[in-house]
């Protein structure tokens, strides 16, 4: 049987990986994952969990021996932040064209200069092109749940791709939640062991990574961006068979008050819960709120976001990054190219919001909410607009 | 007596009576003629043997051997990118512990496990993961094959580039004798680790680099083994005095073979009439535009730098007797 404990979201997010009985765990420390590897080392050092710990010396090496031994045939895990990610972000590529099922837990934090060690979403946007598969949680519970299934999707031969299970830095990784633990046996039953497509085995031989000639990389690339698409189903299967296990239920997109919402919030993390008071505070006006919050970032849920917003009038993303395009955010000009495609033409505006840390309130959605219908009314142009800026 | 010289105490070399027929990289890569890299590589391969899992970095050596669709391993191989072989095959390594733990992979058969770059991504940006590799202490074996320049590239200098040499991005002119800095000495880097086994080699002397190549293999913990890997593209010379120039560099001191066991250097080959540097630099016109002073200053260096390797060894200055040879010729 699970166990309902209180505990800080990194702890249990150690925990969960423990629970997976991962086989190597690559660690190298960085602010706001820190205590995630931390745990994982006295885990592993207490005879909790039997696996190699690989104190690295760098985030760079930390991906190059997953790829290693994943391709060995080992259940693998990594964690890491901002600068770290920046260092691994090369292996990253190549782990996903080998297609190797890695997991790594990125807890979200702002990239440098000026240096900051606080969250905003910057390095999850540095991941976006790697072809790895994002998940984005909001709370504990669900980086647990959320690690518990990305070894269950990565592993999946149909799927056979690395996830990235991203949390909010400090907001989310440093805070201590009531989480319900399950037990071993019964993550066992969800997760059957990794059984590797093709392994490096000397009875066997394989050449891995090899080269890619003009006559075949496009070909190579095409299978990877199939491979990537198709996974969404096995994501959602997965999902389900999660409910079945344990009794909560995830989806690519959570929505909160949408049904007949002419005013949707979109946004992703942990920032959600704090959005989530906003909306009932201005429902409680008469306000017809709602509110978005994707949980599947790659691939991008694009039929779920559709029948979420095709009837809003107005729609305010909220990016935590900037896209240093001029004209929008990244998650933004996602959403706005997607809606274009699908000949939806709501007011959407863009809020660039929490950028290295800065606290993103109540109030500030609320405000949000009230300038976004200013503008619609007043056909403003769109664009997108940097919020709680000292001026 | 120290973890090597335990695993090497009723140690057997190959002769020329019992070099092993198999071919774990086969023939038909694309190689230069004469590269002296490729076969570095074929010589180490056929002292390990197949039991063996091979991560390369990119360079020559991963580009000649495996264009899509065709391999010419007939090992496990893995390439993964330029500067970390060393912690691949560190995940490698890790990931076969764990499983033969857990049970999931018979242990019986004792796998090898070997990674291998250039100079470039040994010396230069693979130094990093190597170092993490050897302190870490993964029971790996890791080959710098050594052709003094970043070839796979377009023959770009690297820290291993002799004094002197032209490179593309060390061209001699007005301002300039080519390369201004002298080689890295990796194999002592390797050796400050204190890890059990480091060696160098080289395929002019192949019984000897098999020989090196097998210990490195039977060594449990880390090993490391610089083998100088003549290049006739980049070093500008015939390709079929490659060997001939691998021998002239032993011969004058410019590559010395030795073994560092359990930290004990050892010298492979005393060389008690060494030949003149300039009888190996004139064979190859990467350095054809060195003055006589700039030879002269190379002749002082290696001679300094064999004396200090003397010393290392707990050698006499004095000549050695005569046909002391590498082991196993
Ligand atoms: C991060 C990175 N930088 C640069 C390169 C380009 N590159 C590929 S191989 C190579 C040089 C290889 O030189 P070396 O390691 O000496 O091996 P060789 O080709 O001489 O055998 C370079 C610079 C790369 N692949 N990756
Ligand atoms: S460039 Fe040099 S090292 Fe590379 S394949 Fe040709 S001869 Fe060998």
């Amino acid at each position: 049987m699970g166990r309902r404990v209180g505990m800080e979201v990194s702890i249990a997010a150690a925990e969960a990986v423990a629970l997976i009985d991962v086989d190597v765990v690559a660690a190298y420390p960085i602010t706001p994952q820190t205590h995630i590897v931390e745990h994982l080392s006295e885990l592993v050092a207490n005879g909790h969990l039997d696996a190699e710990f690989v104190p690295v010396e760098s985030e760079h090496s930390a991906m190059s021996v997953c790829v290693g031994a994943a391709a060995a045939g080992a259940r693998t895990f990594t964690s890491t932040s901002a600068q770290g990610y920046a260092l691994m972000v090369e292996i990253c590529y190549i782990a996903s064209s080998m297609r190797l099922p890695i997991v790594m837990v990125m807890a979200n934090r702002a990239m440098s200069a000026p240096i900051s060690i606080w969250n905003d979403h910057a390095d999850m946007m540095l991941a976006r092109d790697t072809g790895w598969i994002q998940t984005v949680a909001e709370n504990g519970q669900e980086v647990v749940d959320l690690l518990i299934h990305a070894y269950r999707v990565a592993e999946d031969h149909r799927v056979l791709l690395p996830v990235i299970v991203n949390l909010d830095g400090f907001i989310l990784s440093h805070v201590i939640e009531p989480i319900e633990l399950p037990s071993k046996e019964e993550v066992q039953k969800y997760l059957p062991p990794y059984k590797p497509a093709l392994r490096l085995d000397p009875k066997n031989p394989v050449t891995m990574g090899p080269v890619g000639v003009p006559e075949i990389y496009t070909e190579a690339k095409k299978a990877q961006d199939e491979a990537l698409k198709n996974s969404k189903k096995v994501i959602i299967e997965a999902w389900e068979e999660f409910a079945k296990h344990f009794g909560r239920t995830y989806r690519p997109v959570e929505t909160y008050k949408c049904e007949d919402a002419e005013v949707i919030l979109l946004l992703m993390g942990s920032i959600a819960e704090t959005a989530m008071r906003a909306v009932d505070a201005m429902r409680a006006r008469g306000k017809k709120v709602g509110l978005a919050r994707i949980r599947l970032f790659r691939p991008f849920p694009v039929e779920e976001l559709v029948s979420t917003l095709k009837n809003a009038r107005t729609v305010a993303v909220i990016d935590r990054a900037l896209g240093f395009n001029g004209h929008v955010g990244p998650v933004c000009a996602e959403v706005k190219s997607m809606l274009f495609d699908h000949g939806l033409t709501p007011y959407v505006w863009n809020y660039i919001a929490g950028l290295g840390g800065r606290d993103v309130t109540v109030e500030n959605f609320i405000e949000m909410v009230d300038m976004v219908e200013a503008k619609a009314a007043k056909k403003e142009p769109m664009g997108y607009e940097i919020i709680n800026v000292r001026e | 007596m120290g973890i090597a010289s335990e695993a090497l105490k009723d140690f057997k070399g190959f002769t020329m009576k019992n070099i092993p027929s198999v071919e774990p990289l086969s023939p038909g890569h694309r190689a230069c003629q004469g590269c002296v890299e490729i076969l570095a590589l074929r010589l180490a391969l056929k002292a390990i043997g197949t039991n063996v899992i091979v991560a390369s970095a990119t360079g020559c050596m991963e580009i000649v051997t495996s264009p899509y669709p065709q391999t010419a391993w007939r090992v496990p191989w893995i390439h993964v990118a330029f500067e970390n072989a060393a912690a691949v095959i560190s995940g490698v390594e890790s990931a076969y512990k764990v499983l033969a733990r857990k049970g999931r992979i018979s242990p019986e058969d004792k796998v090898v496990f070997l990674g291998y770059g250039g100079d470039g991504g040994t010396a230069d940006i693979g130094l990093q993961a190597l170092s993490g590799a050897l302190e870490r202490g993964h029971d790996i074996v890791y080959i710098c094959l050594d052709n003094e320049a970043y070839m796979n590239t377009g023959i770009q200098r690297s820290s291993s580039t002799p004094y002197g040499a032209m490179t593309t991005t060390s061209p001699p002119g007005k301002k300039s004798i080519g390369q201004t800095t002298w080689k890295k000495n990796v194999p002592a880097i390797a050796a400050a680790h204190d890890i059990p086994y480091v060696a160098t080699a080289s395929p002019a002397y192949p019984l000897d680099l098999m020989n090196k190549v097998k210990k490195a293999a039977m060594v449990p913990g880390p090993a490391y083994v610089h083998i100088f890997s003549v290049c006739p593209t980049g070093w500008r010379h015939p390709t079929n005095i490659a060997i001939e120039v691998a021998k002239m560099a032993v011969a004058t001191n410019v590559f010395p073979l030795y073994e560092v066991i359990d930290g004990k250097w050892i010298l492979s080959r005393k060389n008690p009439k060494p030949k003149p540097v300039v009888d190996y630099l004139k064979m190859q016109r990467r350095f054809a535009h060195l003055t006589e002073e700039e030879i002269e200053k190379i002749q002082a260096r290696v001679n300094a730098e064999w004396e200090a390797l003397l010393e290392r060894c707990g050698e006499k200055k004095e000549p050695a007797p005569e046909g002391a040879e590498p082991s196993g010729e």
